[in-house]
């Protein structure tokens, strides 16, 4: 296959990649929705908290050991719960994507690394990365010279 | 490609020959590491206020792979604390040479002049790195054992041999400095073969011999150059350049690659790996396992990270390199493809750990305020910024930085491969050679994705 046939394949696959990226839109209908996470040194359990875009969410933050924190990347609000002192915050999920949840509290040596997700909505980035990621490197392999 | 030599400014060749302004830069360097040591084991055991773990993976991490690396190569090397101390024992002068010095001189063993010690060095403190990071006392011992490593090597061996055979961070500098937009070489190799004193390697009244233990005229990468400019003070033909050059250039340099760079290049794209899933991943198992060294899950951990590193992916680079190959039907040996096509992997595994970076500083920075105000975490306020909370910055615009530059690294990627194909073998069709490679490489990078960006 020549260079020009091989970009043009290539190429093909990765419009309709694009094309069928899923946009994080509601795949539901919005409603009320309650979390309980547990935090306990490092982890959040779940690790993974999944909503649908337009959910009224609570998290419902109860710590099993010590003082955790718990603060929500791109939506910017944060809770901390004392052991037996359950704290809760509520919000819009009106923002689609993986957004990382963070201990907010130095709680132990690896509090920096204690981290959760909330997705909202359908999960795209595999999609996304699959659809930048060819062009990408059609433009490298074809385009670019070092 | 054009080149522009930034030694043509007047300024900057006089302030590059001087040994001021870098004894300057490296003494506040030095200053910081005592700090960061003193912090380390004698501060506060919590890790978020302590300036030993703020101040080296928060502060000066960010500095590094952000900035430095990316855009000066080896330049923190030519200012880097941790070999000086034992330099100057070694050449019992702090500035240009007189007198004479504690060092035994003795020449680094032939079968070790390569980069395994270095490729081992960082897995050995990868295997412990959520350790090393999280950890004051284990910061500070490191930094300790760093320095004293520099200091004994420079006693017993010449020159700068800690800093090109053992250092850890060193390896993987120079393996990324390939990519930087400057380099050091020669005006003209024809001054340096009628030279006969060679004092940029001898050295002079005016300055040493390459500490890096490099001829400059025979310097094609940055690899092993250290930026220390010491050549420019000994050359007394003024025939040292400090280009300005296209990004990435030594990528299209075949000489002088080997399996060790190779293997540097999987090692450190496995630890990005590994470091994505273990400190910003949600999987408390993974890192419970990570840390709690000398267990059962520990060394579980440490099995799948060493077949990681060792094993799996420069097996996959083995195999895509052995296939685009045969595909294309190429003569060269699987050896020579395989520490070729490993260099064109150097942009993607720069670009990861810049990701990873962005990600890990960008919400740690703010702890860095309060510990300059209470370094050792023992109460104090020096400039009144003890008490400010712990914010994460840049949470709207980090994961588009993030998968920008992941996909720039791809695309970058895909360029080298596509030369290093087009140079192993010209006759043969580029794509059917290059494409596996290149389709490891996009599966890496949807891997990236998705530990990294969120």
């Amino acid at each position: 296959m020549s260079l020009h046939r091989w970009s043009l394949f290539a190429l093909g696959m990765a419009v309709p990649l694009i094309a069928l990226t899923p946009l994080g839109g509601p795949t539901t209908e919005a409603t009320d929705r309650t979390v309980r996470i547990e935090a306990s040194r490092f982890a959040y359990s779940p690790a993974v908290v999944h909503v649908n875009r337009g959910d009224r969410v609570t998290l419902e933050l109860v710590s099993t050991d010590v003082v955790h924190g718990l603060y929500v990347d791109g939506y910017g609000v944060a809770a901390e719960a004392d052991p037996g002192r359950p704290a809760r915050i509520s919000f819009v999920a009106d923002r689609p994507g993986t957004f990382r949840l963070r201990c907010s509290v130095p709680c132990g040596g690896l509090h920096p690394f204690m981290i959760g997700k909330l997705r909202v909505g359908s999960d795209a980035r595999l999609w996304l990365a699959l659809a930048l990621g060819i062009p990408a490197a059609l433009v490298g392999l074809l385009g670019w010279r070092p | 490609m054009r080149r522009r030599d930034l030694l043509r400014n007047r300024l900057v060749a006089a302030a590059l020959r001087s040994r001021g302004p870098q004894l300057v830069i490296t003494l506040a360097a030095l200053a910081g590491l005592l700090v960061a040591i003193v912090a380390g084991l004698t501060g506060t055991p919590v890790g978020a206020r302590n300036a030993g773990i703020v101040l080296v993976w928060i502060a000066w991490w960010a500095l590094l792979m952000l900035v430095a690396v990316p855009f000066a190569g080896r330049g923190w090397c030519s200012v880097c604390p941790v070999p000086v101390v034992g330099e100057w024992l070694q050449r019992g002068a702090v500035l240009a040479p007189h007198g004479a010095g504690l060092g035994a001189g003795r020449r680094w063993p032939r079968a070790l002049r390569n980069i395994w010690l270095q490729n081992a060095g960082f897995v050995l403190v990868s295997l412990f790195g959520i350790i090393v990071l999280t950890q004051p006392r284990v910061t500070g011992l490191v930094l300790l054992v760093f320095l004293a490593a520099a200091v004994a090597t420079s006693l017993v061996f010449e020159r700068r041999t800690f800093c090109r055979y053992l250092c850890p961070v060193g390896g993987f500098i120079g393996l990324y400095s390939q990519l930087a937009p400057v380099e050091l070489r020669v005006r003209d190799a024809a001054v340096c073969a009628a030279h006969t004193d060679k004092t940029c390697y001898t050295g002079s009244a005016s300055g040493y011999g390459c500490p890096w233990l490099v001829y400059p005229p025979g310097l094609t990468r940055n690899v092993d150059c250290g930026l220390c400019f010491e050549c420019l003070r000994t050359c007394p033909y003024d025939n040292l350049a400090l280009n300005v050059r296209p990004a990435g250039a030594d990528l299209a340099v075949a000489r002088g690659r080997g399996l060790d760079e190779a293997f540097k290049t999987c090692i450190m794209l496995g630890s990005a790996l590994a470091y994505a899933a273990v400190m910003l991943g949600p999987w408390g198992g993974l890192k419970s396992a990570a840390s709690a060294v000398g267990t059962t899950p520990w060394w579980g951990y440490a099995a799948a990270f060493l077949l990681l590193v060792f094993g799996l992916l420069p097996g996959a680079l083995w195999l895509a390199t052995a296939s685009g190959g045969r595909l294309a039907g190429s003569t060269t040996t699987t050896v020579r493809s395989f520490t070729r096509f490993a260099s064109a992997l150097t942009p993607l595994g720069l670009a990861a750990w810049m990701a990873f970076t962005l990600s890990f500083v960008f919400a740690n920075l703010s702890y860095v305020w309060p510990v300059l105000s209470d370094p050792l975490g023992w109460g104090w306020n020096l400039v009144g910024t003890a008490d400010l909370a712990w914010t994460p910055y840049g949470a709207a615009i980090l994961p588009f930085l993030q998968a920008g530059v992941l996909l720039g690294g791809l695309a970058w990627t895909g360029a080298a491969v596509r030369h290093v194909a087009a140079d192993l073998e010209p006759q043969r069709s580029v794509v059917l050679q290059a494409a596996p490679v290149l389709s490891l490489a996009a599966l890496l990078t949807v891997v990236f994705m998705e530990l990294l960006v969120a």
